[in-house]
């Protein structure tokens, strides 16, 4: 499916996924883990890749594969250097708490496997998550 | 995503129902904004018909408790948090962050 990089399809995103992996038997806390994994990484997407570029669409597609689900998301747009993404402070107080990199955080606590491939062709991001 | 204000005396009782993600969350902000704005820094945030939250409503979250715990003058409290919002809030390490009461009259009645 490909979705324009905005924020309003969110939701269709969300309810893509969780389509998927109900009909495969998840359970609802699981899905609820998938819903935030793939807005935090389509709103990565939307607002780091494709900083100021209009009308950009990206592609997302999400498969069952034996007990797992493979979600799979396809952009064209800046690359993305996990060596800038700074891991969060979770014991750092209120004032000193960033929120940058959270996004990234929840992404790889929440999913099995993340893995981020980016070539001249484009960006890449496949992650895994194991029926409980 | 919908959010309803009631004032009280030594409170704003504020209710976020609905999902609040970055396509929603400039206006959850907003909402949040209009009572410190009005000098209003003791909020007692209803989360019970909340159906989700992504990080860009934590960010929201977090700026606004900043600004009402500046001064001492006062902080955002949740209540009747739903489970899964709480899972996620637990693991962004936010829970440590917001006082979080189950019942809305114990939740008011704190300030």
């Amino acid at each position: 499916m490909t979705f324009p990089a905005k924020f309003e399809f969110l939701d269709e995103i969300r309810d893509m996924v969780a389509e998927t992996a109900r009909s495969a038997g998840f359970s609802e806390k699981t899905i609820y883990s998938l819903q935030l994994a793939a807005d935090e990484a389509a709103t990565n997407i939307i607002e780091h890749a494709y900083a100021g570029v209009k009308n950009a669409t990206f592609s997302i597609s999400c498969e069952i594969k034996g007990d797992q689900i493979v979600i799979v998301m396809r952009d064209t747009g800046k690359s993305f250097d996990a060596k800038n993404v700074k891991q969060p402070n979770l014991k750092a107080d209120l004032a000193e708490r960033q929120i940058g990199g959270l996004g990234v955080y929840l992404i790889r606590k929440l999913m099995d496997t993340v893995q981020y491939e980016s070539s001249a062709s484009g960006n890449i991001l496949t992650m895994t998550k194991r029926r409980d | 995503m919908e959010v309803t204000t009631q004032e009280f005396k030594h409170c704003d009782l504020i209710k976020v129902r609905g999902r609040v993600d970055s396509s929603t969350a400039p206006q959850f902000s907003k909402e949040l904004d209009k009572a410190t704005d009005n000098g209003k820094y003791k909020i007692v945030l209803d989360m019970s018909e909340l159906e989700y939250m992504s990080s860009a409503g934590f960010r929201a979250l977090l700026a606004t408790q900043r600004n009402c715990k500046r001064y001492n003058r006062g902080e955002v409290v949740l209540v009747k948090v739903p489970d899964r919002i709480r899972e996620a809030l637990d693991l962004a390490g936010f829970t440590e962050l917001f006082k979080t009461f189950d019942d809305t009259t114990e939740a008011v009645g704190s300030f």
